[in-house]
């Protein structure tokens, strides 16, 4: 992946490099439209969506959390384990993140708002509406400013010069994956760049937002694992129930960072400098920057559900207030105007999705092309040179990274 | 939280409200970040032991009054702490999935099943009202207050009334009467009632109070417009020749309760009257924006209200500037603002949108008429 503005330098083209300023103009007002469509037919049958889906998903919740009484029989285990796994998913990707997204805050239902609503997440809801809402949605894409690329753990461009601690990164990712919700919480902490700060220089709002974050993992923590547990002590089923929520945790994790990864890690997506980015980016600009950065999945109405309508994630990086039983339907609209004015609308089914962004992180977890230019023939030579530039130091990276040039021009045409 | 013993008979031994509370703990750690009110309201929102903000009523039924009348029946949550006929509630629709507040008054006395009533009348255009009226069913839910006002008959009721209402305002007057025939032993109260209406076939509850009059239990006077012209005041005089020994009760236009004001000041006689304020925003471009910590600022119908606040100041919630990330919502308690990106109007009017005001984004919300920010109501 290179940056959009990079691209030329690298032989490819820029995908927008045929819309004049006046295109991009004209596709706003089309998206505006699409948008106040719904806006304008938005009412009894929404609000009925989302009112169903949070009764359904706190029966399913509190009745699989009663099977797990009887937790200590292998079936009811495996039973209440599935249910909670899929009420937590529900819990956080149709309803929370839709929430906080103020989606359905034009319900005036105090109850139903993104000013009042709290999720069963490690990081309390005012802290990820700030990392998540108005970081990630406004700068989306933008390599350095948007850290949902990465989390700022991962090279995600070839232009960030590889280093042997990349190689790492596949086994990184999976570990962010299965702890999810506290990454996202170390993420909306800025907890990385915090730390590098003296502890007597660091800002009050920092301190201030750890012992939120603290508070809110021991609160949720002594739910899943000391509460229910205890609960389920007289049926003898204390550790089968601890372990049915941490796997039910797990599982979660696993399912919304895969998810999330599919929405702006995939081959096709297109990245952003941030010295491209005008001042006063137009709302047109903005939208195409929308449009190019994100990918969908396709698939049934139970992974649109059970991603939270992040299956459309395009849609959703368009109009994120926009409710979410709304995406699906606005989806046709939205990938005519990606016809009509020539761009990708990235969309597979998820297991492609899934094993597209798994590549691009192996794949940059190793120096640029040495994947694309590794077969069975040359297999062992080719380790030989990852070692050398692993061990050796910087002069025999940059050697390593000249030859792995060379052997890519070589292979480019063969291909 | 603390409110755990609030509500009903106190039971069982004086470690009784401990052990609860130890329990109450442990649930509440069982159901976090959801409330433990959360968790009930699934099985059952009608439930008591809550605090305010939670009471609801599911509707009984809706009767039809007249063409454009209706009566609900509702049965409140367990909280519902009664009320006094004549007083009025503040009720809670969603209305094409929008939560909207209005005030009714209670048209019925306390009642043995214990619900509680009001009658709508639809005005043109009025959303909550054309809803309760053609649109509300049995089964929905509400969300409602506690009964307000003080529109009450004082007690012991004085030995002569006179009860002077116009159109919708005979709604709080039907309360206090049903209470008093309702009564085994009906109070010894003479009544006059001047019913005023537009026709004679938008009078609600017209053929009631003919009953009543038949029965005896009051006089009453019918004026209609279309046939007896706009009442004049002074015709009072006239129509209660005894006006002076009763005591008078009035609800009904402003127009006409002016009127009656200065009639009984210049008689020197006593008046208890209740206003229906009408929603009266008339949105323009710009106007003066008015911020929780005092400052007030010219504001034109471009600028956004965050960024008037800004300029002059204020500490505003922010984010995204763009209007997509919630960062900046606060709630305008009163006033009018306009979306800078589809022209949409948003209007606060206390007592007829939520208590808590209208939560707008300031970033891309403009004034359209004098507004009321609470730009500190997010750091709870």
């Amino acid at each position: 992946m290179t940056t959009i503005t990079k691209k030329p330098l690298h032989g490819e083209t820029n995908p927008t490099a045929h819309l004049t300023p006046e295109d991009i103009e004209l596709l706003g007002i089309e998206l505006d439209a699409i948008r106040q469509d719904v806006l304008d037919d938005r009412g009894d049958r929404d609000s009925a969506y989302i009112r169903r889906v949070i009764s359904v998903q706190r029966r399913l919740e509190l009745g699989s959390r009663a099977v797990l009484l009887g937790s200590a029989l292998p079936p009811l285990w495996v039973l209440g384990t599935v249910g909670l796994s899929v009420a937590k998913i529900l819990e956080n990707m149709e309803i929370g993140h839709n929430v906080l997204h103020g989606q359905w805050d034009w319900m005036r239902d105090p109850k139903i708002h993104s000013t009042t609503w709290e999720w069963d997440m490690a990081t309390p809801a005012e802290q990820w509406k700030h990392s998540h809402n108005e970081v990630h949605h406004t700068y989306t894409n933008i390599v350095g400013q948007d850290n949902d690329l990465g989390y700022g753990i991962m090279r995600v461009d070839e232009e960030q010069r590889w280093h042997p601690m990349y190689l790492a990164q596949p086994f990184w990712n999976f570990l962010n994956a299965c702890f999810f919700e506290y990454g996202i919480a170390a993420y909306d902490l800025e907890l990385g760049r915090n730390l590098r700060i003296p502890k007597d220089k660091r800002p009050a709002e920092f301190k201030d937002n750890v012992r939120k974050v603290l508070g809110k993992i021991r609160r949720q923590a002594t739910k899943d694992y000391l509460v229910h547990p205890a609960l389920a002590l007289p049926f003898g089923a204390f550790v089968p129930t601890l372990a049915a929520n941490f796997t039910a945790n797990v599982v979660r994790n696993l399912w919304s960072h895969s998810v999330i990864m599919c929405g702006h890690f995939p081959e096709g997506v297109e990245t952003f400098e941030r010295a491209s980015i005008p001042d006063h980016e137009t709302r047109g600009e903005w939208y195409l920057r929308q449009m190019l950065g994100s990918a969908n999945i396709s698939g049934s109405k139970a992974i649109h559900l059970m991603s939270g309508n992040l299956s459309h994630q395009i849609e959703h990086h368009l109009f994120p207030d926009l409710p979410s039983n709304r995406y699906a339907e606005v989806a046709p609209k939205v990938r005519a105007l990606f016809e009509k004015y020539d761009l990708n609308y990235c969309t597979r089914p998820m297991p492609q999705q899934v094993y597209s962004a798994w590549h691009k992180v192996v794949r940059l977890s190793l120096p640029n092309d040495w994947l694309a230019t590794t077969n069975r023939s040359n297999v062992v030579d080719q380790v030989k040179l990852l070692w050398g530039m692993t061990t050796k130091g910087p002069r025999a990276r940059r050697a390593g990274s000249a030859r792995l040039k060379q052997l890519a021009r070589k292979v480019a045409p063969a291909a | 939280m603390a409110s755990i013993s609030a509500s009903g008979p106190v039971r069982g031994r004086a470690s009784g409200p401990t052990l609860r509370s130890a329990l109450r703990r442990v649930a509440e750690a069982a159901v976090t970040p959801l409330e433990l009110d959360d968790v009930f309201d699934v099985f059952h929102p009608l439930r008591g032991g809550r605090d305010d903000a939670g009471l609801r009523g599911r509707i009984v039924s809706v009767t039809p009054e007249t063409a454009e009348s209706a009566t609900i029946l509702v049965k409140p949550g367990r909280d519902w702490a009664g009320h006094v006929p004549g007083q009025y509630v503040r009720v809670g629709v969603d209305v094409d999935g929008v939560r909207l507040w209005r005030t009714y008054s209670l048209t019925h006395g306390p009642r043995r099943d214990r619900c509680l009533s009001f009658t709508v009348k639809a005005i043109p255009g009025g959303v909550v009202s054309n809803h309760l009226v053609h649109r509300a069913r049995a089964g929905q839910m509400i969300q409602l207050e506690q009964a307000e006002g003080e529109f009450v008959l004082p007690v012991p009721i004085p030995r002569k009334l006179l009860l002077v209402t116009a159109g919708s305002g005979i709604t709080p007057v039907i309360g206090m009467l049903r209470n008093l025939f309702s009564r085994r032993v009906p109070a010894a109260t003479d009544i006059t009632l001047v019913h005023v209406n537009q026709s004679e076939s938008s009078a609600i509850f017209r053929d009631e109070l003919r009953a009543h009059g038949t029965a005896g239990n009051l006089t009453l006077v019918e004026r209609y417009d279309d046939r007896d012209g706009v009442l004049d005041v002074e015709l009072l005089d006239e129509l209660v020749p005894d006006l002076g020994d009763r005591l008078t009760y009035a609800c009904g236009p402003a127009g006409l309760l002016d009127a009656l004001e200065k009639h009984h000041a210049d008689r020197g006689l006593v008046l208890t009257t209740e206003r229906f304020r009408p929603v009266l925003v008339q949105p323009g471009d710009g106007g003066t924006v008015t911020f929780a910590d005092g400052r007030e600022v010219e504001s034109d119908g471009a600028t956004p209200i965050l960024d008037a606040g800004e300029g002059a100041g204020v500490l505003m919630p922010s984010g995204c500037r763009m209007g997509i990330c919630m960062g900046c919502v606060v709630p305008m308690r009163s006033g009018a603002v306009r979306d800078l990106r589809n022209g949409a109007l948003t209007v606060a009017v206390p007592g007829e949108t939520g208590p808590e005001g209208v939560p707008i984004q300031t970033c891309i919300s403009a004034a359209a008429g004098a507004c009321h920010i609470d730009e500190g109501a997010r750091s709870r």
